[in-house]
């Protein structure tokens, strides 16, 4: 606990709350409330374990699933790719040997790493939270400093339940008013990628403030802090407020009624204060945000749908232009060609940034009714969880899909990394709710442009990228 | 942990920003469950002119001949220089495990991602900061004559140049501090146990919920 009186960032309360010793030079040992492991980054760590006969620390911080590498159609056959399976296997076996809780493929709380650390309650206000996956940062969104880690950090903390930190710089991102209809979590996180950049936030914690994100449900809430490391920062926040509580409230990792007061008033103080300094600020007025979509191979080459894919010649900067050159190439556009009149071949709606119900249910208001177009080869949506999944069903949205002929699947990464059987063929192009249109990350070769779950929906049924508000 | 004190060697010039994790070791190479073995396909999209997997033996694959590594007189460099904000992207740390294998010890860029530069420190690569122009020097110095030696010192802290100039750079203490000695750090760490334990008891006074199960 801090000792001063001087305003704090949230950022700086959770981060005084964690520090188990101090370093020096802006170092400290910090404390991790909770672990969540995956099957891509953890064989190695727990290979780490064994080498130097170490245990887990505490073993119930730690909670378990596969996601990355998953097979979205005809689970109960198992996993035909020898190589894929091993990694799954592994993941069974090291938790198994070291008695960490783990879903299984076939359990129905099953689902991508980010969507079921909150859906189940494992990630609380005031936590800190960490996973070998860079859009941990996602977590963020109920006030807990979550980040992204590597390997040897995941055995850091298997090991010690701490990881050795220095202390990030604050970035302060408020978004002022109201979004206007048809504008989403997503539309907001992209612009502001657009606006401060992939870099922008390199070394910041960006807290999202304002009404815009006050306004925004817990779903839209971790859309938009699960971008956050799209614009350099490890982590984004959100301070805590009613609809943080009550998401919280009754699942099944919650404090239970014991300690249920004591927990909601400590999460109220979750918060900066009033005075508080950032290390930077940005303004965004949310009633200027339209829905976006990317037309290059970095987020941060994002516009409004309206607009046209940029020159190159019209960039001063030599590195950049040369940036935009190479991208235009990879995605086959040309300079002025409308957003509108760039034609999809696949769509993808899933991923840790766009799976939850409320994604599910924009995406399906889309469709209804409607058909997916001829020349959209694929639509698949994929929920986040088995959880979501049974919620979609139960109101009907796989029937919607279904019947304008777009695919239903498992709950899985999928096609947001392609390391599945889902991908782009090259020269594919694909509307896409993920959060990465690198080069080849959706398959090699393949195009991404990255928009909401309405836009995607729409472009499945229009055949291109249209303006959702006017569909 | 591999110690790093002195490097010397040619560098290595990629001339892009944001060059991702995504592009230094692509998906399909992390199925792998194990911690070497990546540099045959580091930077594998650039490289080939042909998609790779895990099964397929890189001696049969296509090599795309424009690709910077894949000129002659970059083998054998142990350095690489790139622009702005490399190794943006996911948390694998199979993207450092990937440079590592094929050889390189050091990167020089102006700017990393944050995770990326992170994981460096834990394998033993070292992640060097030089300011832009610093950076240009270093690329027209390479374009001008691509087996120039460079010496990277971390003691001193500095980029030896082929002219006898250096760059200083600047680096953590205490990252500086383990790299040079080549330490363990979860073995460091676990000289705390102690205050982490400490840490443990108060906290659960403090918030008992996160300690409830
Ligand atoms: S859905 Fe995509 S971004 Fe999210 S954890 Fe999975 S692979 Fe990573």
């Amino acid at each position: 606990m801090s000792s001063s009186n001087k305003p704090r960032t949230l950022y700086d309360k959770i981060w005084d709350d964690h520090v188990v010793s101090d370093l020096g030079a802006g170092s400290a040992l910090i404390y991790i409330d909770r672990h969540l492991v995956h099957e891509v980054t953890s064989p190695q760590a727990f290979d780490g374990l064994r080498l130097n006969h170490r245990q887990p620390w505490r073993l119930a911080a730690n909670l378990a699933v596969p996601d990355h590498n998953v097979p979205t159609v005809d689970r109960a056959k198992g996993i035909k790719d020898p190589i894929s399976r091993a990694q799954l296997d592994a993941l069974d076996a090291n938790c198994a040997e070291f008695g960490i809780t783990k879903f299984d493929l076939m359990d129905r709380r099953q689902g991508i790493v980010h969507v079921i650390g909150p859906e189940q309650g494992a990630t609380l206000p005031g936590m800190t939270v960490v996973c070998g996956d860079s859009h941990t940062s996602t977590h963020g969104a109920f006030g807990a400093l979550a980040f992204g880690i590597g390997t040897s950090e995941v055995e850091h903390a298997l090991a010690t339940q701490t990881l050795v930190l220095k202390k990030a710089r604050t970035m302060l991102v408020r978004v002022k008013g109201h979004v206007g209809p048809g504008v989403t979590a997503k539309d907001i996180t992209l612009a502001i990628i657009g606006r401060i950049g992939t870099a922008g936030g390199t070394g910041h914690v960006i807290e999202y403030a304002g009404e815009a994100i006050e306004d925004l449900s817990m779903e839209g809430r971790m859309t938009l802090c699960n971008m956050a490391i799209e614009g350099g920062a490890r982590a984004g926040l959100v301070a805590v407020d009613d609809k943080t509580i009550a998401y919280v409230k009754g699942r099944p990792y919650a404090p239970k009624a014991e300690h249920w007061d004591a927990a909601v008033a400590y999460w109220k103080t979750l918060k900066s204060d009033a005075g508080a300094a950032f290390d930077a600020v940005v303004e965004i007025d949310a009633a200027g945000i339209q829905p976006q979509v990317t037309w290059g191979t970095s987020p941060e080459m994002v516009l409004p749908v309206g607009a046209a894919v940029p020159n190159p010649a019209d960039e001063a900067d030599p590195v950049k232009r040369n940036g935009m050159e190479k991208a235009l190439a990879y995605m086959g556009l040309k300079a002025g060609t409308p957003i509108e009149k760039i034609a999809i071949d696949k769509v993808f709606i899933g991923s840790c940034t766009n799976s939850r119900i409320e994604d599910m249910r924009a995406a399906a208001a889309v469709v209804k009714g409607r058909k997916k177009a001829a020349n959209v080869k694929l639509a698949m949506v994929v929920p986040g969880s088995g959880l979501v999944k049974e919620q979609a069903e139960a109101e009907g949205l796989d029937q919607i899909f279904r019947d304008a002929g777009f695919e239903w699947r498992e709950p899985g990464c999928s096609m947001c990394l392609a390391m599945n059987a889902d991908r782009l063929e090259p020269g594919e192009r694909c509307a896409s709710t993920s959060n990465r249109n690198f080069e080849g990350r959706q398959g090699a070769g393949g195009r991404t442009h990255l928009v909401s779950p309405a836009m995607a929906a729409a472009a499945g049924i229009a055949g291109h990228f249209v303006d959702v508000r006017s569909f | 942990m591999r110690a790093f004190t002195v490097v010397s060697s040619k560098i290595a010039p990629l001339d892009r920003p944001n060059v991702d994790t995504d592009a230094i070791i692509p998906k399909q190479y992390l199925k792998s469950i194990r911690r070497t073995g990546f540099g045959p396909f580091l930077f594998d999209d650039w490289r080939y002119l042909d998609a790779g997997d895990l099964e397929i033996d890189p001696a049969t694959r296509r090599v795309n001949p424009d690709f910077v590594l894949n000129k002659a007189e970059h083998q054998g460099a142990q350095i690489l220089i790139a622009r702005d904000n490399f190794g943006c992207g996911s948390s694998r740390e199979h993207a450092v495990w990937a440079l590592d294998d094929y050889g390189f010890r050091a990167v020089i860029a102006p700017s990393y991602a944050d995770i990326f530069f992170s994981n460096c420190f834990k394998n033993g690569v070292l992640p060097v900061v030089l300011k832009p122009e610093e950076v240009q020097a270093i690329f027209d110095g390479v374009a001008r004559n691509p087996d120039a030696q460079f010496t990277i010192d971390l003691p001193a802290q500095q980029v030896k140049l082929p002219c006898g100039n250096a760059f200083s750079f600047e680096i953590d203490a205490g990252r500086k501090h383990n790299l040079v000695e080549g330490l363990d750090e979860i073995g460091l760490t676990l000289k705390n146990a102690d205050a982490i334990r400490a840490y443990e008891a108060r906290r659960a006074q403090q918030a008992p919920w996160l300690f409830a199960s």
